[in-house]
């Protein structure tokens, strides 16, 4: 019995970590999904926010400055993005699999030119990583039966981007429910040309919903090489930025709905490997890959229709022509 | 106010897809530049690396193949407007379809046989795996690009499932599937030109190329000369008139993908059939991606898809001269160059229009002026 | 020429809140306004009618910002205004209900007023001083609506409260209403104008463009009439009459006698017999519509754009189920559990010229000499057997340009390199060519030039004396007129009354078609 709780306690603490990336990423799909542009370069923006955050932090030392060199990284990215398919009307998918593209090479060529490691950034030391953090009280807290268990096993002791990502969701939320931008957001997603006979301009809102995806993307990144990992390995994002993607589309393009979506992608995640030596009653083994794949597979079901009806953004993907 | 007048036919086909060209190089060089190597070195040695050097042209003509099939793929969605991410997940069932043929047929059939049925049965299982998300697109109105990248990755778990489970080659650690049998084998061009007594540079350059060649011009029958063709084009145009026209425009919608993952299928024939002889993990390797890249530079026609593709094989070919002779240079830098075309021949493609529209508008004028 | 007869009331123009002078707006070939001046008085309701295609909407989208004027000038109270775009409007006090609705469907009425006048950065300091001035505004002109209903769950007539709310709301001085009432009841009609009545005491100026002359005459203190793009009249409503302005809608264009011989109508080949249609948002388009039409004969089609011509046509041709009712087509009965489709119907001897030929009729990005095949792709016209034999349809497109002299006489240039009316020549060579028994033809000579009208028309005047039976769809009452055997008016999906073309009076079927008059004179 204590050792299930144990298992189970291991396993959400797993997914937690496991799901961090995907949030960030889900936020910034959903800020520049509900502005009305299809988002297919989490993936890039990601990996170039993975990059810079690891080669600036092997460079100066510092996380911060790491975390801030990603943030700027995935937020030109943005721009570029936004470059081709807002200001020249280009088409969405293909500038996101561009910006992808531009991404893979861009990371290693130059982690090469500086590093000469064939791709990789040099490994960081304890200083120049987020460390996990201590909550306040988890001493205090060991006494209590269950709970400070819980508390010291869980809650506490994830490194600072964690919870910063955690914290992220909910401002997601009331940025885009709470506030004049978010309201705009929402509606140039649905309906460009009425926020444009309302006096508002598209074009911006848009760039800026892009850059706000940016931002997110960016801690994501700086949490993949700074935070959770030690450095930078090519491709590291290894298709995160898809399965955010799918979160998206799963939470309905809501930020509470997709992290619940991220949640249950990072727990697939991390009990894959548990399950591989378990064998379930009626299934057997279970194959690890099918585990790997389910999200994939409930999003194509999701998006047929079969379990409740996706909703995406009325006027996503189309370019807006006065 | 004076209207301008759109590009004359062979400005728009060919000029401004070879600025843009130009344009995604040239940006190139300037990183490498930044990463502190000559760029007009690095070009050089590419273009040695695809061409001149022995075996160069054979390697870089086998990866042309690959573009071939992807290329085709995405440009035969592309005519209904569709957007077949998928290739490389396609591509990869589609050796599925080859293993299954070997071990139905090759036991009681002639080579030639089999070959064909393999060659039948990899376009079938990738025409399958594109099938789906084209009905869903078609009935259900699920966006094609997101669910072919969902299976593109249900693919690839898939692949890795029974590559290392149970297909795999006994005594292998590493995934990969057995040999598949000599009568399912293509031959290398070295082997097929040494029956004539002609000795070339050893290459994984195989018959499928001719495969690839054949597909083209397949794809220039079906699209511009069928009637099938026909519809698929009215779709991609404008499929309110398909509709007057009588067309079934979800019908043509399925049967557009189906085709489109046929062609991405028969990468498996050159990997599987031509050069591994066996499945192995990871044989797409960014095919299905450059796939369209090829489709974009070659603006969906054979004659475009074929020289994007050679393009395409000599960069892979020089990008691994690249690596090898630049210390600072890997076969990254063809990513960072794929990356670049796709922007500048497919989002931004008509970034220079306004300005080239100028440049023409007034030669035009001032020729009128001359009279 | 500007009838400047019976000038507006009042005196000097510095008393003018809104003036345009000399606006000319061109898009590519098409000059949608041309010089126009419009002097509009503060705190009148001031009607501006014309008919669809006459420029009405262009200009105030102009006004608004939505465009921009190639020439001209705009006054706002005696100062030149610019206006750049729809915040430019708005900063001036103009505000625009549209005639396609600007709101955001998912969204409540409180978040679609808000949107772009949120008052903060946070909307909840905003939202209580909204939900007050929507109340306020509500108690004064009698527009009340709940500020968290979601406008999916509101009619139309409530939508466009909220579009008016919000324009109010902006401090709107000036309001435009683009053919506000197409869309509502006749119950929901007279609340809007009692509205319109409230505001016009309260001192604001009311823009009102519609093509419908009773309510011109209803509620308008003034009225401008546009007709090809430019203004042709000013009048004070209470000194002209619907008949005038008829008159000046419609005009006296060239009357394009067509040498018309008197027709031989045989056998009945189309028989619609209550044929009910409902469109997508569940408003009845098409309202127990009956009649024949016999072979030998052009029965044509009268009514102003989107009284249910289009749907009648997309039904005709199989482009669409029928909801209620049948029709026969050359012994066919088809309903609504019918399987048709375009190609059946080509196949039975149907033609149709569609009303929109860029949308339905050609592929503008296709060739000529593939657009002549355009819905007989599946058969012989193609040439070959299984393939396409690009020849042969190449010669066939080349034989049909000379017939009807389509200029340029390319056959492999694109379809939108020609001209309208050649373009539309294109269509009609096609649909022709089979010499169907039928044919439904939509506005086949809206975009063209003269001599193109000329040749179409003699084309269809032929057919008909080849026995085909033809449907004419126009809003052109000339061409009406001018082609017909017999008319039938249609209003709000249902049929008004139908008339012989002999005893047919342009004055009383534009009293039809404006939903008037309800009978035939004769």
């Amino acid at each position: 019995m204590i050792d299930f709780l144990f298992q189970t306690l291991w396993a959400l603490d797993a997914t937690l970590r496991v799901a961090t990336p995907l949030m960030l990423c889900a936020m910034a799909g959903i800020f520049s999904e509900r502005s009305g542009i299809v988002d297919i370069s989490l993936e890039g923006k990601l990996l170039s926010g993975a990059f810079v955050a690891a080669t600036i932090a092997s460079l100066t030392g510092s996380v911060w400055l790491g975390l801030m060199g990603a943030i700027c990284a995935s937020v030109m990215m943005s721009l570029l993005h936004g470059f081709a398919c807002i200001t020249h009307r280009g088409d969405q998918v293909v500038s996101g699999v561009a910006i992808n593209f531009l991404a893979s090479g861009l990371t290693v060529i130059l982690g090469i030119a500086i590093f000469k490691r064939g791709g990789q950034t040099p490994t960081l030391s304890s200083g120049e990583r987020f460390r996990p953090i201590e909550l306040w009280f988890v001493d205090a807290l060991d006494n209590v039966p269950v709970i400070g268990t819980i508390y010291r096993e869980l809650i506490s002791g994830h490194s600072l981007l964690v919870y910063v990502a955690l914290l992220c969701v909910p401002i997601a939320s009331f940025i885009l429910y709470k506030s004049r931008f978010g309201l705009r957001l929402r509606a140039v997603g649905e309906s460009p040309i009425a926020v444009d006979s309302a006096g508002v301009s598209v074009t911006w809102l848009r760039y800026r919903a892009l850059i706000v995806g940016g931002v997110f993307c960016g801690i994501a990144g700086a949490y993949l090489s700074i935070s959770h990992g030690a450095n930078f390995v090519r491709e590291m994002s290894a298709g995160k930025g898809y399965i955010a993607l799918a979160a998206v589309i799963f939470g309905n393009w809501r930020p509470i709905r997709a992290f619940w979506a991220c949640l249950m992608f990072g727990f697939l995640d991390a009990i894959t490997s548990r399950l591989q030596d378990i064998d379930l009653p009626l299934i057997g083994e279970v194959p690890a890959q099918l585990m790997s794949a389910l999200p994939y597979i409930m999003t194509i079901i999701l998006l047929s229709g079969f379990i409740g009806r996706p909703s995406p953004p009325s006027a996503i993907g189309v370019p807006y022509k006065k | 106010m004076s209207v301008i007048k759109p590009l004359p036919r062979w400005a728009d086909l060919i000029l401004l897809p070879f600025i843009n060209l130009c344009t995604a190089f040239f940006v190139c060089g300037i990183v490498v530049y930044i990463i502190g190597e000559n760029p007009w070195d690095a070009l050089m040695v590419m273009l040695k690396g695809a061409f001149i050097y022995p075996g160069s042209l054979g390697y870089t003509l086998y990866y042309t193949t690959n573009f071939i099939f992807t290329g085709l793929a995405v440009a035969t969605a592309f005519h209904a407007k569709l957007f077949n991410i998928g290739g490389e997940g396609q591509a990869y069932v589609g050796s599925l379809g080859i293993l299954l043929a070997t071990a139905l047929f090759a036991p009681f059939l002639p080579a030639l046989f089999v070959v064909l049925l393999c060659i039948i049965c990899s376009a079938l299982i990738g025409a399958a795996w594109a099938f789906i998300p084209g009905y869903l697109q078609a009935k259900r109105g699920s966006h094609v690009v997101i669910t072919t990248i969902m299976f593109n990755f249900l693919a690839s778990s898939l692949m890795v499932y029974l590559l290392a489970g149970p297909l795999i080659q006994l005594g292998q650690q590493s995934p990969q599937s057995d040999l598949i049998p000599e009568s399912a084998q293509l031959a290398s061009f070295e082997t097929f030109f040494s029956l004539f007594g002609i000795d070339i540079t050893s290459s994984p350059l195989n018959l499928s190329f001719l495969l690839a060649l054949l597909a083209l011009f397949v794809f220039w029958v079906l699209i511009w000369k069928t009637r099938l063709g026909y519809e698929i084009r009215a779709v991609g145009k404008n499929q309110d008139a398909a509709n007057y026209a009588g067309i079934n425009v979800p019908k043509i919608i399925i049967i557009t993908m189906t085709i489109s993952g046929a062609f991405a299928g028969l990468l498996a024939v050159n990997e599987v059939m031509g050069v591994q002889h066996r499945a192995i993990l990871n044989f797409t390797a960014g095919y299905g991606f450059t796939g369209i890249a090829v489709a974009l530079m070659g603006r969906n026609h054979p004659v475009g898809i074929f020289f994007a593709s050679l393009l395409f094989g000599a960069l892979f070919q020089g990008g691994a001269e690249l690596d090898f002779e630049f210390q600072s240079i890997t076969r990254d830098m063809v990513l960072l160059i794929q990356g670049m075309i796709i922007l500048f021949s497919g989002a931004l493609a008509y970034m220079f229009n306004p300005a080239l529209s100028k440049i023409f508008n007034n030669i035009t004028k001032n020729g009128a002026n001359d009279d | 020429m500007i009838d400047k007869a019976k000038k507006t009331s009042g005196g000097d123009t510095a008393c003018y809140i809104l003036e345009l002078q000399k606006i000319s707006k061109s898009f590519g070939l098409v000059q949608a306004n041309k010089n126009i001046d419009l002097q509009i008085e503060a705190g009148t309701i001031h009607g501006i009618i014309g008919e669809n295609g006459a420029g009405k909407s262009t200009l105030m989208n102009i006004l608004y910002g939505l465009h921009r004027a190639d020439t001209g000038e705009m006054l706002i109270d005696g100062t030149k205004a610019k206006i750049k775009s729809s915040a430019d409007a708005l900063a001036l006090g103009i505000g625009m209900v549209h005639q396609h609705f600007m709101l955001i469907n998912r969204f409540s009425v409180l978040e679609n007023v808000m949107l772009g006048s949120e008052g903060g950065s946070l909307l909840s300091s905003g939202k209580i001083a909204t939900v007050n001035k929507l109340k306020e505004l509500g108690q004064t002109f009698d527009m009340e609506v709940d500020p968290n209903a979601l406008v999916s769950d509101l009619n139309v007539g409530m939508r466009q409260r909220v579009e008016i709310l919000k324009a109010l709301k902006g401090g709107a001085k000036i309001l435009i209403l683009d053919e506000p009432t197409g869309v509502l009841t006749q119950q929901e009609a007279t609340q809007l104008f009692d509205i319109l009545d409230k505001l016009r005491a309260n001192g604001v100026t009311v823009l009102l463009i519609t093509h419908k002359l009773a309510e011109i005459m209803a509620i308008t203190d003034n009225v401008s009439i546009m007709r090809g793009g430019e203004m042709v009249g000013h009048r004070k409503t209470s000194n002209t009459d619907p008949q005038e302005l008829a008159e000046l809608m419609v005009g006296r264009k060239v009357l394009l006698n067509v040498e018309k011989p008197k027709a031989k109508p045989k056998e009945i080949a189309l028989n619609v017999n209550s044929l009910g249609c409902f469109s997508s948002r569940g408003h009845k388009v098409l309202d127990d519509l009956s009649f024949h039409v016999k072979a030998g004969e052009i029965l044509g089609i009268a009514g102003v754009s989107g009284n249910g011509q289009t749907p009648l046509m997309e039904i005709l041709s199989g482009m669409r189920k029928p909801d209620e009712g049948y029709f026969e087509i050359l012994g066919k009965k088809i309903d609504r559990d019918t399987k048709v489709s375009p190609f059946t119907m080509r196949e039975n001897s149907i033609g149709h010229i569609p009303e929109d030929r860029h949308k339905h009729g050609l592929i503008l990005g296709f060739e000529a000499y593939e657009n002549m095949v355009l819905g007989f792709h599946n058969t012989e016209m193609t040439g070959g057997k299984k393939l396409l034999d690009k020849n042969h349809m190449l010669m066939h497109a080349a034989e049909r340009m000379d017939e009807y002299d389509i200029r340029p006489r390319n056959p492999k240039l694109l379809a939108s390199s020609f001209s309208g009316g050649n373009q539309q020549k294109i269509v009609v060579a096609r649909e022709l060519y089979k010499n169907p028994k039928l044919l439904i033809v939509g506005e086949p000579t809206r975009g063209v030039d003269v001599g193109a009208i000329e040749f179409i028309h003699k084309q269809l005047i032929e057919l008909r004396d080849q026995g085909c039976a033809i449907i004419l769809v126009s809003v052109e009452l000339d061409e009406i007129l001018g082609l017909s055997d017999r008319i039938l008016v249609m209003n709000k999906g249902q049929e008004v009354s139908t008339v012989n073309g002999d005893d047919a009076n342009p004055k009383d079927l534009g009293l039809m078609m404006a939903g008037i008059s309800q009978g035939a004179s004769n």
